[in-house]
């Protein structure tokens, strides 16, 4: 692979296994988690970014493992904090390339706090929540974006949660980028990740996956080859909303309210709605979210994907302003100024 | 002694007997919106100007504003000032100013007999006093008469002078603490333009404000002067300080200096990361303004973001700090307890108030050393610091970076309330002085692991993202000796938890003599830390005047402790621990050296007075 970095001078010729490190992958055999980080391994050197210039930061959980298996600088820090510590890592040094490696019980339940509000700054990180809707790590608990009634080791009687939408606390947070892929889908995954990576500010990806030994299946039902067509929607930028084998099926407005309608006999393209990533109104984005299979099809790509200013800009720009304006900060002048006198 | 500022003006001249003394303190006392702690911070300044040695102590309710006139509201601001070495803002004022009936409810049991007090008249009607709950009025029922009480309608003659201005009543009412301040300054024999000074550039887009807080202070200097109830008035001379450069600081400020020298003196940039809190929000607003300097200061969602982003920061290469009281250090302590399995290095401010739980936000306390020293799940040794003086917070900012980066750990400093919004005459340090704090990134890839150590230090190298080749993981997990990968090995986690222990024990090596107030060995040693370092050391000098063989020691480093402490306490028959709290310091020296120390403490939310600490040691000798 070869590609060039910021500078646009020197060739950086890297590779996925420059980026696979030297430890043992311990997750289960089976666990959607492989395919995740052989997507991310694969992705990354396509960035041009030199290898010591990726950061990736995690909480606890079986997700938050992940740095240790890139062969890149990696925190693996406590549960839920991982956004808190990206943030510093950006600030100290906003040339790294810095990642998040979540997952539904880290992102959401201990870390909801640090994510909505790394969110909403939109610092330039990468945030990838892996969302199989269970706790793995402490052996099969219950998670916030579990169904409601599910039946777990903490819930025997069925969970009375209501259970949390990842995309729609993303959305109302402002982020300016959201999007969502599943773990088998290896080829959208990539490319997802990759939009990810090269969106400038926040960017919030949701990942399904199968965690086949506390949850397992329990996103087939529309994820399996065979039902993809049917049960997902692959949402493209600027196109209408269209799926199905023959891409015969459709997603409408009915007022404020979804529908989804044959594309052929008493509907047309035209009626279909069409998706629009940069729209500067979430409305949209939010709207597809609610999409739930078995209603609907589960959409998956970018749901919104929009410019603002980034944190770390902002930062610096403020230091900046102010060096321009006071002057370059003079030690000597600081700790004399105020009211002084001289005792002789 | 020469003077920076002009002090030329208001040696009015006055035809009143002045009479000259070494010290005196006073306090303001007013409701939480009548402006107590900028009169006092104005009295102290133009007396830290004027070349006193001065040492305060303001104290203000946790409400912003509670009810007008209530009990709760009464907010206050003591100093102590004299032409000798002040140490504390003094036991018993000897000047009240009470705006209202509340604030002479609530102070008036602390002055000392046959003090006087300053009153404004017009706020004793019927509404004040049963707000203050008092059933008479107490300037008319003889209940002062141990007082010598100066009865002053504040409101009307402060409306009175600002007629000129032009503000409406409610804004001119306002500025009667001004004509209170002039009041006192003529007491003191004070000037008073340093004030208007101030005035002039604090409200110079308001020039009607200015005008009227200058005629009320001017008029109530004059006021003084002409009217026939204050008789005398008073003359405390300049201070003998050591030469050099002063200026007056708290406690927090003199943390912000610190941290900003520190980042100066290592070459990296500083990042503080902080959630508002009493009484250490001050310590974010300082260092807010410093964009100039390139402090990157992060105002996080709570406690935990904000120990998070430093720790992050300090990972990448920065200089990390985060303060907190400790309540946040509560929510801080799995972040310090990664910090200390990283071996990254992190400085931690506690500025301790009143617990458990909320407790009392405004008031000071020292009772969180065995949340500092012990306060984590799992073996985790923390160094821990603390300041005993409002200007030693400066150098001990210093020394706890110097020892973060040094030995590659996380730094505890235990402030408190006290050393925090009190000030003292500082004396303005020579940056060349202070030694660099040069501790340089690995950058060598040649057997590079991040898990070795320096021979001397134990430190492991700070090996920065953006290095290239030094590609490496941290976290949380147990960290295998030299290669720093994820280990269950019960071998290495034994070994590596005393190496974390013997890293930070060894810190000893560092620890300057413990300097000894009174003669190396005798009768009894106070033993203290932290801001009640002034209260023992006088407490310390009372007794010895007294003919007894007293001596007191502060510890600046509570962990590790000094290694010459156990030599000290064989030397005298013995030894108390003065502290605001149930015992902490006391408890862990009992452990560390089994002495039979004796306990002094208070948990009042005050500091000590002298007296407190005096006549308990002297009931043992």
């Amino acid at each position: 692979m070869t590609a060039k970095n910021d500078t646009g001078t020197l060739e950086i010729n890297l590779n996925r296994k420059d980026f696979v490190s030297d430890q043992e992958v311990r997750w289960c055999p089976g666990c959607g988690d492989y395919a995740i980080l052989a997507q991310m391994q694969k992705m990354v050197p396509n960035l041009g970014i030199p290898r010591e210039k990726f950061v990736f930061v995690s909480g606890i959980g079986c997700s938050s493992r992940f740095p240790y298996y890139m062969n890149t600088f990696g925190f693996h820090t406590i549960h839920g904090r991982a956004p808190a510590v990206a943030t510093g890592i950006k600030l100290a040094n906003p040339d790294l390339k810095v990642f998040v490696i979540t997952g539904d019980g880290d992102g959401l339940s201990i870390g909801g706090n640090h994510l909505i509000h790394c969110i909403r700054r939109n610092v330039d990180l990468t945030i990838v929540l892996f969302n199989n809707r269970i706790y793995g790590l402490t052996k099969g608990q219950f998670s916030p974006t579990s169904e409601m009634g599910k039946k777990t080791k903490s819930t025997p009687y069925g969970s009375v949660d209501n259970s949390i939408n990842p995309l729609c606390v993303a959305i109302a947070s402002e982020a300016t980028f959201v999007a969502r892929s599943i773990d088998i889908d290896t080829k959208h995954l990539g490319e997802i990740l990759e939009r990810a990576a090269n969106h400038r500010g926040i960017s919030f990806v949701e990942v399904y996956q199968n965690c086949n030994i506390f949850n397992d299946g329990a996103f087939t039902d529309f994820t399996e080859r065979s039902k993809r067509s049917d049960h997902v929607l692959y949402l493209e930028d600027g196109q209408p909303m269209r799926f199905g084998k023959d891409k015969e099926k459709g997603i409408a407005l009915r007022g404020m309210t979804p529908e989804i309608v044959e594309v052929g006999e008493n509907h047309s393209v035209e009626d279909l709605l069409i998706h629009e990533e940069t729209s500067p109104e979430p409305t949209l984005a939010y709207l597809l979210t609610r999409l739930n299979y078995p209603n609907f099809p589960v959409p998956v790509g970018v749901f919104r994907n929009v410019e603002k200013p980034e944190y770390s800009d902002l930062c610096q720009d403020q230091s900046r302003q102010a060096q321009e304006k006071e002057g370059k900060g003079n030690l000597e002048k600081l700790l004399h100024s105020g009211d002084t006198w001289t005792v002789t | 002694m020469s003077t920076e500022t002009e002090t030329s003006a208001a040696t009015v001249e006055t035809h009143k007997p002045s009479v000259e003394i070494g010290s005196a303190v006073i306090r303001f006392a007013g409701d939480s919106g009548d402006g107590m702690q900028l009169t006092g911070t104005q009295f102290t300044n133009t007396s830290a100007v004027f070349g006193n040695d001065i040492s305060t102590l303001p104290d203000f309710p946790a409400e912003i504003r509670a009810p007008a006139g209530s009990l709760p509201g009464v907010s206050g601001f003591q100093i102590n000032f004299g032409s000798h070495e002040i140490r504390t803002p003094g036991d018993q004022p000897d000047v009240l100013i009470a705006m209202n009936p509340a604030a002479l409810k609530v102070n008036v049991g602390d002055l000392v007999e046959g003090g006087t007090i300053i009153v404004n008249e017009d706020s004793f009607q019927a509404t004040n006093l049963d707000k203050a709950g008092y059933t008479e009025n107490p300037l008319e029922n003889g209940s002062l008469e141990s007082f010598r009480v100066l009865k002053t309608p504040l409101t009307s003659l402060t409306l009175e002078a600002i007629k000129a201005s032009g503000l409406d009543r409610k804004q001119g009412q306002r500025c009667k603490n001004f004509f209170a301040l002039g009041i006192v300054y003529w007491m003191y024999d004070r000037p008073f333009d340093h004030t208007v000074n101030w005035i002039k550039s604090k409200f110079e887009r308001n020039p009607s404000i200015v005008e009227a807080n200058v005629a009320a202070l001017k008029a109530g200097y004059y006021y003084a002067e002409t009217t026939e109830i204050f008789t005398t008035h008073y003359s405390i001379r300049k201070a003998n300080l050591a030469p050099g450069k002063y200026r007056n600081v708290t406690g927090n400020q003199a943390i912000a200096l610190g941290a900003v020298t520190a980042m100066e003196k290592s070459g990296r940039e500083l990042f503080y990361g902080s959630y508002p809190i009493t009484p250490a929000s001050d310590i974010l607003h300082e260092l807010a303004r410093y964009k100039k300097f390139g402090v990157k200061t992060f105002q996080a969602e709570d406690e935990i973001a904000a120990i998070g982003a430093a720790l992050g920061a300090s990972f990448a290469g920065d200089l990390a700090l985060t303060g907190t009281s400790g309540p946040g250090i509560a929510l801080k302590s799995e972040f310090i307890g990664l910090a200390v399995m990283t071996e990254l290095p992190l400085v931690i401010v506690n500025i301790q108030r009143g617990g458990p739980s909320t407790g009392l936000p405004t008031k000071t306390e020292q009772s969180d050393l065995f949340q500092a020293v012990y306060g984590r799940n799992g073996e985790c040794p923390v160094p821990v610091l603390a300041p005993g003086t409002p200007g030693d917070c400066f150098w001990i900012a210093i020394e706890a970076f110097r020892i973060a980066m040094r030995y590659m750990t996380p730094v505890l400093i235990l402030s408190d309330g006290y050393l925090a919004n009190g000030s003292e005459p500082w004396m303005i340090p020579e940056i060349n002085d202070i030694p660099d704090l040069c501790f340089p990134n690995a950058t060598d890839p040649e057997n590079f692991q991040p898990y070795s150590r320096d021979k001397e230090t134990l430190a492991r190298p700070w090996a920065v993202p953006g290095t290239p080749q030094l590609e490496h993981r941290i976290g949380g997990l147990e960290k295998q000796d030299i290669t720093g990968n994820v280990s269950y090995d019960p071998q290495n986690h034994d070994y590596m938890v005393r190496l974390r222990a013997k890293k930070v024990a060894q810190i000893t090596q560092d620890i300057p003599p413990t300097e000894i107030y009174g003669e190396p060995e005798g009768d009894a040693l106070i033993v203290g830390w932290g801001g009640t370092h002034g209260a023992i050391t006088s407490a310390t000098e009372l007794l010895r005047a007294k003919g007894l063989s007293v001596s007191s020691i502060q510890i600046r480093h509570i962990n590790p402790l000094p290694p010459d402490l156990k030599d000290i306490f064989s030397r005298f028959k013995k030894v108390f621990v003065a502290e605001i709290n149930m015992g902490q310091l006391w408890t862990l020296l009992r452990s560390t050296y089994l002495i039979d120390a004796i306990s002094i403490n208070q948990v009042r939310g005050k500091p000590f007075t002298i007296r407190e600490i005096s006549q308990q040691v002297e009931s043992h000798l």
